[in-house]
């Protein structure tokens, strides 16, 4: 059975020894062409992530969360993108790193779960061989090990027959298996932190409650730490502790689960919250869904860039840009916020 | 369990701004191009050749093939530029510039009467095939099927040997190589029409089309063609550059006219290879003057379907 | 995959069925006596006489046609009016040459355009990029034959360093097994008789490769840039991968299908190139017999020689499809 534990104390390098695995501070993506305005696409993102405890970063498409993961990972495009910030690991200082030694903790200490099953695997190449090759690049072990461990991984995330699989092809597996076999590629060297970056997105409804499921399971088994990456709120609440809403490239809520469903604060995340049909409701109940377009906003800098849509609007909110403010119970960046929970009587929840 | 974010449908889209709302493809296009350096480099080449091939007899007051003054080339000498000769003569004794501007003259005619004869009668027979092919039924895909076999036959041979054999049977005549050239160039054409309309037929705004009742063949004509053009005239612009070297390749082989007072690029290096030692130069300006007409066309073409591909607009 | 291949050939039975009647009624569909426009300008008495009667013009048509096919059928592709010699015989003798050539070209054309286009293709933008595209642009537009004659004249004749023409200096002992010089060289273990046939190959395959060589390195450009833009080379990179093993599995083995499936293109390439380099070096192969025949009007060769060619360019076409067929596991597996 593979090493699958955490250790309690960072194996990698000299650092400060921390109780925060990963800490994300003030990170800021910006992409310019040759001759183009700069787009910023992601600002002023703060958040931290410790041992073995569940992050959800959620957001709209556009919303700058995919972005955020590719930074943190090192893996954005060298040219035509400015990163500001910093991004620490173990106390180490992620963006300062060589290239040859971030690509030693890809994949053993810090692995992505990406979105697309379908393009996501190397179509000439077999399963098994993609799943090898991590850990063989990670972890001194012959082909034959490796090939054993390769299959003890499929097993493990559900996919039945393995031995066969491996020597398989991706465009012979259905979408939900692929999922599964990156999932495997992924944790196949026990990492620390997981990111997963809208992993049932692309898949069938049915098929998205199964992977979500394995990857639950295999995320408490091995008490790797998980950042969750996507736009829908069912997800985050059967799996994450702590979750941050993300809005235009900026967060604009961060708190726990129960307090974020219980009682949301800023209007998005209650605008969210708000359009989701529920059984619960009499039928013929309209549906609340926000009002407007995402690509209805203000730049951060001349304001919210929330406001154009937000039924709380003040007129401070188009002229100043709220800072994210730390609350007792959350950070929250609104100047007018939704009414903290002891102030509620008779909210839809 | 999936809860979505609903999206918000009835917000218009801003458009983006004035200049792609509502402006043809080809006024696009040819914005896209203006700004391209290569395609500002191939229009200028191109439209340098143009001009010296069609007002060749204004720049220059020789004859082409006159030989009038063989009596200075010698066996180890071909007078060099001169006051009267600004490129020198060529080892006939006619004047060097001259032989290359009528060249530019065989070459534009050559080049443009084998691509149109190419063009017309591939599209004929690609758009035949394709609009039979679209509609379909028994009838359909018959006259597909065997136009498509008889351009297979075509492409059986690399091209330029196709063009060779036809040349080498059609005789020594002026239209020999046009021919030839011509013929070689009908599959390119004929499967790029025939994918076009075949394309088409599924595509969305034909069936539209076809729900609203309009008849097949007006839908055809009407809508399905003028999207062929695009990438036809950019196919023909290509395909000019490649007649040109074949035109000039054929020649050197000795096919086409026998008359050695016409002058043409090609002809000009078969004379060249002997005096190479003693005047490289007669080589040298035929061959970069085929070399760099086929680069203008080249670029030009490439730059036009980058400009008109709807995948690299905004 | 035998069912492919059996329906690729039989797809070839139409095609040359249908040339060997464009060739029957070519020559005879002309306006004027057969015989006379064959031999065009040098027709004479005699030699009308002559063409009569090796092609049958004077007997029926069906019965024309009727021996045509059978002798077709039976390998007889007619015999050379000017030497009397088999055409098929004729082109047996030769090909070897330009199958020697062929290769080499192909060869150097993928050992450097490969390279020069991946490199392109990462250091897309910059100086480097900016270069391999110019020269693979001029590089298709120049003229193999122009290409040919400046080699010639500038390294042979003028600067002296390689030889300016054969297959192989006659003064060199050399036996000849395989026909392929170089080989022949290595079989019999006569080093000089090698060396020197690839000395001689040099030149003709250096301006033979130019046009297939400029065409790879710009699909393999534009193809290992597509690639480098795919999901699954991000996943690759997520793993923490080597970029030597990211360019090697993941990157390459993706982008060089496209390369292969030109491959077929580049041989018909490589055949009209022969035609036209061969005469410039004197090289002994079919393209330089071609060039022969058609200067002294010799039909029957020219009409060999379009049927030889059109089976070998359909078997090397065939070949590479069943070559991809065979790398891609997704057209394997069905």
């Amino acid at each position: 059975m593979p090493e699958m534990t955490v250790q309690a104390e960072p194996t990698l390098g000299v650092g400060r020894r921390t109780d925060v695995l990963l800490s994300v501070r003030d990170l800021a993506v910006s992409f310019g062409l040759r001759g183009q305005k700069s787009v910023t696409a992601v600002d002023e993102v703060s958040f931290d992530i410790r041992p073995g405890q569940h992050v959800g970063l959620v957001g709209e498409s556009g919303s700058g969360k995919s972005v955020t993961a590719l930074a943190i990972m090192g893996l954005l495009p060298k040219r035509g993108v400015e990163v500001g910030g910093t991004v620490e690991y173990a106390g180490r200082d992620l963006r300062s790193l060589r290239e040859q030694d971030m690509a030693e903790l890809r994949g053993s200490d810090i692995a992505m779960v990406f979105q697309d099953p379908m393009s996501s695997l190397n179509p000439v190449v077999t399963i098994g061989i993609q799943l090898e090759e991590v850990i063989r690049r990670h972890e001194k072990v012959d082909k034959r090990e490796a090939r054993d461990r390769a299959e003890v991984l499929l097993r493990r995330v559900g996919i039945p027959d393995p031995g066969r699989r491996l020597g398989e092809y991706p465009h012979q597996l259905s979408g939900g298996m692929r999922q599964r076999v990156l999932i495997a590629i992924a944790l196949a060297c026990g990492p620390k932190l997981l990111i997963a970056d809208e992993p049932t997105t692309a898949l069938d409804v049915t098929i998205q409650a199964q992977v979500l499921e394995v990857l639950k399971e295999l995320v408490a088994e091995t008490d790797a730490a998980l950042l969750m990456i996507t736009h829908d709120l069912g997800v985050v609440a059967g799996l994450c502790d702590e979750v941050n809403v993300m809005y235009a490239g900026r967060i604009v809520e961060s708190t726990t689960r129960a307090r974020l469903f219980a009682a949301p604060r800023h209007p998005y995340t209650g605008g969210l919250l708000e359009s989701i049909p529920r059984l619960d409701k009499p039928r013929g109940t309209p549906l609340r869904p926000i009002p407007g377009s995402p690509t209805q906003t203000i730049p951060w800098t001349e304001g919210c860039a929330f406001a154009p849509r937000c039924r709380n609007k003040i007129d401070q909110c188009t002229e100043t840009s709220p800072a994210l403010e730390k609350l007792a119970d959350r950070k929250l960046r609104c100047f007018n916020p939704l009414p903290a929970e002891a102030d509620r009587n008779g909210v839809d929840e | 369990m999936s809860i979505q974010i609903p999206p918000a449908a009835l917000a218009p889209d801003t458009l983006d701004s004035e200049e792609e709302h509502g402006v043809g493809l080809w006024r696009g296009a040819f914005r896209r191009m203006r700004r391209n350096p290569t395609a500002i480099v191939g229009a200028l080449i191109v439209l340098g050749f143009l001009l010296v091939a069609i007002f060749g007899p204004l720049l220059t007051s020789y004859q082409p093939g006159s030989a009038e003054w063989s009596g200075q080339v010698t066996p180890t000498s071909v007078p060099g530029p001169s006051e009267n000769h600004w490129l020198g003569l060529d080892r006939f004794g006619s004047d060097m510039w001259t032989q290359l501007v009528y060249g530019a003259r065989q070459s534009l005619v050559y080049g443009v009467v084998s691509t149109a004869l190419g063009l017309t009668v591939g599209a004929a027979l690609g758009a035949i095939a394709g609009g039979f092919g679209a509609i379909g039924g028994r009838f359909g895909t018959w006259v597909d099927t065997a136009i498509m076999r008889v351009v297979d036959i075509m492409l059986a041979i690399p091209s330029l040997l196709l063009a060779v054999s036809i040349a080498a049977v059609l005789g020594q005549n002026k239209y020999s190589i046009m021919i030839a050239v011509g013929v070689a160039q009908v599959p390119i054409f004929a499967r790029l029409l025939r994918g076009s309309m075949l394309g088409q037929g599924q595509a969305d705004y034909v069936l539209a089309a076809g729900a609203l009742g309009l008849r097949k063949r007006r839908i055809v004509i009407g809508h399905v063609m003028p999207n062929s053009i695009g990438p036809t005239i950019v196919q023909a612009t290509l395909n000019l550059a490649t007649a040109i070297i074949e035109v000039a390749a054929l020649s050197y082989l000795g096919l086409g006219e026998a008359d050695p007072a016409v002058a043409e690029w090609g002809r000009m290096l078969v004379a060249a290879q002997d005096r190479f030692d003693v005047a490289p130069r007669l080589a040298i300006l035929p061959g970069i003057a085929i070399a760099v007409t086929a680069l203008g066309f080249t670029l030009f073409g490439e730059a036009l379907r980058e400009a008109l591909d709807p995948r690299t607009r905004k | 995959m035998l069912r492919f291949v059996l329906r690729r050939l039989a797809l070839l039975v139409p095609v040359l069925v249908g040339l060997s009647i464009l060739l029957f009624a070519w020559v005879r569909a002309l306006p004027g006596d057969p015989a006379r426009s064959l031999l065009g300008e040098r027709a004479t008495p005699e030699g009308i006489a002559r063409v009569n009667e090796s092609y049958g013009f004077d007997q029926p048509l069906v019965q024309q046609y009727i021996t045509y096919v059978t002798a077709l059928l039976h390998g007889d592709f007619g015999s050379s009016i000017q030497t009397g010699q088999p055409v098929m015989d004729s082109f047996g003798e030769r090909f070897p040459a330009t199958l020697e050539l062929g290769f080499v070209a192909l060869m150097i054309a993928v050992v450097v355009g490969v390279p020069l286009g991946y490199l392109a293709a990462r250091h897309q933008g910059r100086v480097l990029d900016t270069a391999v595209v110019s020269g693979s642009l001029l590089g298709v537009v120049t003229p193999v034959f122009f290409l040919a004659i400046l080699l010639k004249l500038v390294f042979a004749d003028k600067l002296g360093w390689l030889p300016t023409a054969l297959r192989q200096d006659p003064r060199v002992d050399a036996t000849h097994v395989t026909y392929f010089y170089v080989l022949d060289g290595l079989l019999t273990r006569e080093w000089d008789a090698s060396w020197d046939a690839i000395i001689h190959l040099v030149l003709p395959a250096l301006a033979l490769a130019t046009i297939p060589l400029a065409i790879i390195v710009r699909i393999t450009r534009a193809s290992v840039a597509e690639v480098m833009n795919e999901d699954f080379v991000r996943t690759a990179e997520a793993k923490g991968l080597s970029r030597s093993t990211i360019s090697r599995r993941h990157v390459l083995r993706n982008a060089l299908l496209p390369v292969v499936t030109t491959i077929g293109l580049q041989a018909g390439l490589l055949f009209s190139g022969a035609v036209l380099t061969e005469t410039v070096f004197a090289f002994n192969g079919i393209g330089q017999y071609l060039f022969e025949a058609i200067g002294q009007r010799d039909y029957p060769v020219l009409q060999g020689f379009i049927i030889f060619i059109a089976i070998v360019y359909s078997l090397i076409n065939l070949t590479v499809d069943l070559a991809y067929g065979v790398i891609d596991p997704r057209v394997r597996t069905q």
